[in-house]
């Protein structure tokens, strides 16, 4: 009972304040490799909210959505930087 | 009591990942930014993740958030060093307080500045690329 009562109350609200912080950053920043990073912020901070989810609703699955988001938001990083890399033109 | 360890627990990592979220809005630099995106993220999902195995207290689960948590540990400073280095070589102005910028001079000064103009990654191994370092380095 206690635990549902933190994760509505405290955890649920942190994370989402997290994710708002982080699209703020994605509007605002300047150049691409900061939008970049905000990116990065908000799916990690998806997969926190994924996993905190498995917890509340009891269900173990999630697990197996939290790794493979983790892993897909390597990947689009990687691919980002790589864009970046090979890019010439104007910003 | 399980109950209780589990909610602090849960209530650190939250914390963290809005540490992150604050840094990320309010550092005035992106390195700086993405110091705070890579370590207080990470630390963050890791007792988020950490939380999960210890609520669950089940094998299968247990180790699949651990690896979980290795894959997050692994790869976050992969992903940081190559947006951070491409930022540098790109251009990306560094906050006007910065002490000390190691980077500076090791490539060549046409490399890749500034921003949005032709961009020209450095082939380390070229001759005429190491002999330019070679004669800027100490």
């Amino acid at each position: 009972m206690i635990l549902q009562t933190v994760i509505y109350s405290i955890v649920f609200p942190l994370l989402s304040l997290t994710l708002v912080l982080g699209f703020i950053r994605l509007l605002l920043g300047p150049t691409l490799p900061d939008r970049i990073i905000a990116f990065e912020l908000i799916s990690i901070t998806s997969a926190g909210i994924i996993v905190v989810s498995a917890i509340v609703t009891d269900q173990a699955v999630l697990l197996d959505v939290a790794s493979a988001w983790a892993i897909i938001s390597f990947l689009s990083v990687i691919a980002f930087s790589y864009y970046i890399e090979k890019w010439r033109g104007r910003p | 009591m399980n109950e209780i360890l589990i909610s602090f627990l849960l209530v650190i990592g939250s914390f963290f990942m809005f540490v992150a979220g604050l840094g990320m809005l309010r550092m005035p630099d992106l390195f700086l930014r993405m110091s705070c995106s890579t370590k207080a993220a990470t630390i963050g999902v890791g007792t988020l993740l950490f939380v999960l195995a210890l609520y669950f207290a089940n094998l299968g689960v247990a180790t699949r958030a651990l690896a979980t948590i290795c894959f997050i540990f692994l790869t976050a400073p992969v992903g940081a060093h190559r947006i951070g280095r491409i930022a540098y070589l790109v251009g990306v102005p560094l906050w006007e307080g910065t002490i000390k910028d190691e980077l500076r001079g090791v490539y060549p000064s046409d490399a890749c500045r500034p921003f949005g103009q032709e961009c020209r990654i450095p082939n380390m191994d070229a001759p005429e690329v190491s002999a330019d370092i070679e004669k800027r380095g100490d």
